[in-house]
Formats: structure tokens, sequence, C-alpha cells
């Protein structure tokens, strides 16, 4: 994107005559700039789009305008945009014995891994803020940056439950990568690209006819690594079940609870940019990103977006429908479904594909 | 200058300063949180020698595990058991001393060593690269490196287990 902006001002007189410098801060602005508004704008309808769905799950009607006028717009259309602005408006508290300087730096280094993470994620076959060669491997690698963030939060705001919740984070995270990050591996075997558009690429055409080629459909090895990433991914996004670091009962909000106001939503932006990022990896990944689910119909540009946003959104509501179904899981429980069952499927998933790889192809 | 110069400097003041950082404060979480930046703004230096697989893995090794660990055993020790913990700067001047003979005869060998130069231009992938020479030419250390690794996996398990008397 930012090439093309630079291509586009090299046409343009009075931008063509400033400084390359200017010129790149610019093309780079007009690139980012928009990320932070979707940042933004995913948080407030997620928020809603979850009020809502957990509210249907539980049989209740969820925000809803009451009264006469808008008060929260029709069906509480509002609620999210006035929740966002009283947390804008609202008072910013420090703890007295906190630690200023971290209690201040920690939520932007929360919210700048999700952020730079979503530049290198393709929308369709041209929105991409930067193509790296090292695609996923650069989203696994920026996602490990928030974790610093999450124990910096508990550490700095002097306080046991924030403490316990940022440790429990920091196992949680740092556990789950790992199979994360192997499950992706079988994709990039099959490929032998790590760049996020090849590995679209590569899923074009049908299986038999009439399956699309996505890598879910390709071999069991990757369907089962399908959903050992997807789970994974929840339990790196720390939602319910995999809630204990902010697990309300016991630790009031984990590394968040003394935030408030602004620095308080900026913890809200990440998870829920969090939730985007691991339904937009998986739905590239192992869903075919923008392909069409008929191959050869619906194809261009704008159905491009079009499949894309339904993927994710399926996802994401997948992802909801396991935070309002399942109860929260012990921690002895958590690690060990990550390391004894997790970690070895992964690893039997890798030497499983090798094997297709070379028999069956 | 470019951009891409403005943008090297602003990496290596980043590196530089607080690795300066790191050393000098008295506080270990914020030498710990230095620390970040400086990992970081080496990786931008892998980026700019055109290794951005380098890069990357600079990021997952060093600040998504090693920096954890280290912020990880602050925690344990100073905010739950209540160790104070502090560390001052010693004997500033015989450092200082070492630090410019070492730094001179760095620049002494780097200024008079033949490099090897090659036109700048981005190779295609440096992973698939990375990985023959790791599979093909460098295979006998690239085992060794693994089975040290799970011996250090498996002594970490065995230490931590609970004893069974």
């Amino acid at each position: 994107m930012v090439d093309y902006f630079l291509n586009l001002f090299a046409d343009v007189s009075w931008l063509a005559a400033m400084p390359a410098g200017a010129q790149f801060l610019l093309a780079a602005l007009l690139a980012g700039l928009p990320l932070f508004l979707f940042v933004a704008v995913n948080a407030i309808i997620a928020v809603y789009a979850e009020r809502k769905v957990s509210a249907f799950m539980q049989d209740r009607l969820g925000p809803m305008g009451q009264g006469v006028g808008l008060h929260a717009g029709k069906w509480g259309l509002l609620q999210t945009v006035a929740d966002a602005l009283k947390l804008i408006l609202k008072q910013d508290i420090i703890p007295a014995l906190a630690d200023r300087k971290l209690f201040i730096l920690a939520p932007f280094i929360i919210f700048i891994a999700p952020f730079v993470a979503i530049a290198a994620m393709p929308f369709n076959q041209h929105i991409l803020v930067a193509d790296f060669n090292i695609g996923v491997f650069f989203l696994l690698a920026v996602g490990s940056v928030g974790v610093i963030g999450i124990i910096l939060a508990g550490y700095s705001s002097n306080n046991k439950w924030s403490l316990y919740g940022a440790m429990r984070s920091a196992a949680q995270i740092i556990s789950y990568e790992i199979p994360a990050a192997l499950s992706i591996l079988t994709v990039i075997m099959l490929t032998g690209s790590l760049q996020m558009q090849e590995i679209i690429k590569a899923q074009s055409g049908t299986i038999w006819g009439i399956l699309p080629n996505w890598f879910i459909f390709n071999n069991p090895f990757t369907l089962l690594a399908f959903f050992l990433f997807f789970i994974a991914g929840v339990a790196e996004t720390n939602r319910t079940p995999f809630d204990l670091p902010e697990a309300e009962s016991e630790l009031v909000a984990g590394f968040h609870t003394e935030y408030s106001g602004m620095r308080w939503a900026f913890f809200f932006l990440s998870e829920y940019a969090n939730v985007f990022i691991v339904s937009g990896i998986t739905a590239i990944v192992f869903l075919g990103g923008w392909q069409s689910p008929i191959p050869g119909y619906m194809d261009g540009p704008f159905w491009g977006l079009v499949w894309f946003f339904s993927k994710v959104v399926f996802l994401i509501l997948v992802m909801m429908w396991f935070r309002w179904t399942f109860p929260r899981l012990r921690t002895d429980q958590l690690m060990r479904m990550c390391w004894k069952f997790f970690l070895p499927a992964s690893l039997v998933n890798i030497l499983g594909v090798g094997l297709w790889d070379l028999l069956v192809n | 200058m470019s951009l891409s110069d403005l943008t090297f400097f602003f990496v290596v003041a980043l590196t530089i300063g607080s690795a300066l950082y790191v050393v000098t404060s008295q506080k270990l979480v914020y030498s710990a949180m230095a620390l970040f930046f400086t990992l970081l703004g080496i990786a931008g230096l892998f980026v700019f020698l055109m290794a951005d697989f380098i890069a990357g893995t600079q990021i997952v090794i060093y600040v998504g595990g090693i920096l954890v660990l280290i912020v990880f055993g602050i925690m344990l020790t100073n905010r739950i058991s209540d160790v104070r913990l502090s560390h001052t700067s010693m004997q500033r001047g015989v450092g200082g001393v070492v630090v410019l003979l070492i730094f001179a005869g760095l620049y002494k060998m780097i200024s008079s060593a033949p490099w090897y130069l090659e036109s700048a231009s981005a190779p295609e992938s440096s992973v698939k690269g990375i990985g023959k020479l790791l599979m093909i030419e460098y295979l006998l250390p690239f085992e060794v490196a693994s089975v040290l690794l799970l011996a250090a996996l498996v002594g970490a398990a065995m230490l931590s287990r609970k004893s069974k008397s």
C-alpha cells in the first residue's frame, strides 16, 4: 500500500516536489491511519455483537434503547458508542504506589502489537499494507511482544491480583504459542512460502471437483492443525474458557484491575484486535483467505473482501460461542492440555504432513 | 541524508541509548524494560542487513522468550517474596577503560578488514537459503544444538518435578 501511494504521489506535481522522506511519511500515514480507525471500529462493533450474542444465548435482550427518544439508539446500537465516549471522558487514575512510568507504558506496548500485526494481513487481492517476505512468521513474532506489556501492567500496578493475572497470562501465552506456531508450520511445509499472499494463492482450485482447495480440506493433518491453531489462538487472546488471567471470581480483573478510563480502553481495543487477528490468520492460512468458496465464481477484489470478512466474522462468532458456553479451565488443566495434548499432537501433525506430501502428492 | 539513513541512525540511537540505560539504571525492572528496546533495535539492524528472517527470530526468541523469563524472574523474587532488588554499577573507571580498549580494537579490525561487498539487492527469500544451509551444510551442528536443547528441557523438567519422598 505504501508503494501504491508513493506511485500515486509521483503523478501529482505539488506532492512530487516534496522531499522523499516527507512523501514516504505521508504514504505510511495514509496506509496506517485507516488501520487505527479499523482497530477502533472493530472493537466497538465486536463489543456490541458480543453483548447481543451473549444476551441471546442466555435468553435476554441485551442492550436496548429504552423510553422516549434515542437513549441508546434502536436495539441499543449506540450503546457501545456511548460507552466509548464515557471511557474517553473518564478520570485517569494512577494508584499512588504504582510504578508510574511502567504503568503508563504498558497499555501502549499491549496495543502496538496487534496494531502492527494487522499491517501484515491481506484483506483481499490488493489491500495489504505491508507484504513481508516472512508474513506469517512476522505475525507470530509481533504477537509475542504483547506479553511484555501484559507482564508490565501486572507488575507496575502494585497489586496482588494484577501480578497473579499477569503471571498466569504470560505462562499461558508462551505455552500456547508453541502449538500455534507448529500448526501453522504444517501449512508452510505444503506451500514452501511464508508470504501471506502466496499462502492464499496456493489454496485456489478444487479438490475432487467439489470442495475448494483450502488447507483445512487438504489432508487429515491440516484439518487437525486447523483446530489446534484455532483453540491455541483463543487461548492466546485470554478469552473464556482460557480467561484465567482475568478470572473475575478470583482475581477481580487480573492484570488490568488498576486501570481505568482511556488506559483501560486500550486493553479492550487490543483484546478485540487480537480476536480479529487470530480469526484472520486462521481464515488466511486454513480457510483460503479471500478465495471464493465456490472456486471460479465471484472472484474479484470486491468479492475477495466480502469472503475474507465473512470468514473472519464467522470465526469471531465461534469465539463468542465458546466464551458464553464453556466453563473456565483450571490452571493445571490448561497446562496439561497444552503440554500433554496440543504439543505432541502438533509434532505428530508435522511428521504426518511431511509423509502425506511425500506419499500422496 | 536520505530517509533510510535517518531511520538507520534512529535505530542505532535507540539501540545504544537503551543499552546504556540497561547498565546504568538502578532499578532492575527498568533495566529489563530498556533491554526490550535494545532487542527491538537489534532486530531493526538485522532488517537493515536484509536479514528479515533473523530479525523475526530475534524478536521471537529474545523478546518473546528470554526477556519474558527475565521479567518473570524479577516479578517472582521482587513483588511476591519481598526481596529488595537493586543493582549499582561498580568500578566505572576501570570498566570505561576496558570498553574503550575493546571499542578501539573493534574499530581497528572493522576499518582494516577487506569486506566483501555485494551489490545491495534484497535476496528473494532468505528463509530458503537458511533452511538449505541448515539441512545440508551445517546439519551436524544443527542436530547437536537440538540435542543440547532437548537435554536442557529434560533437565528443567527433572528439577521442577516434585520429589516422591
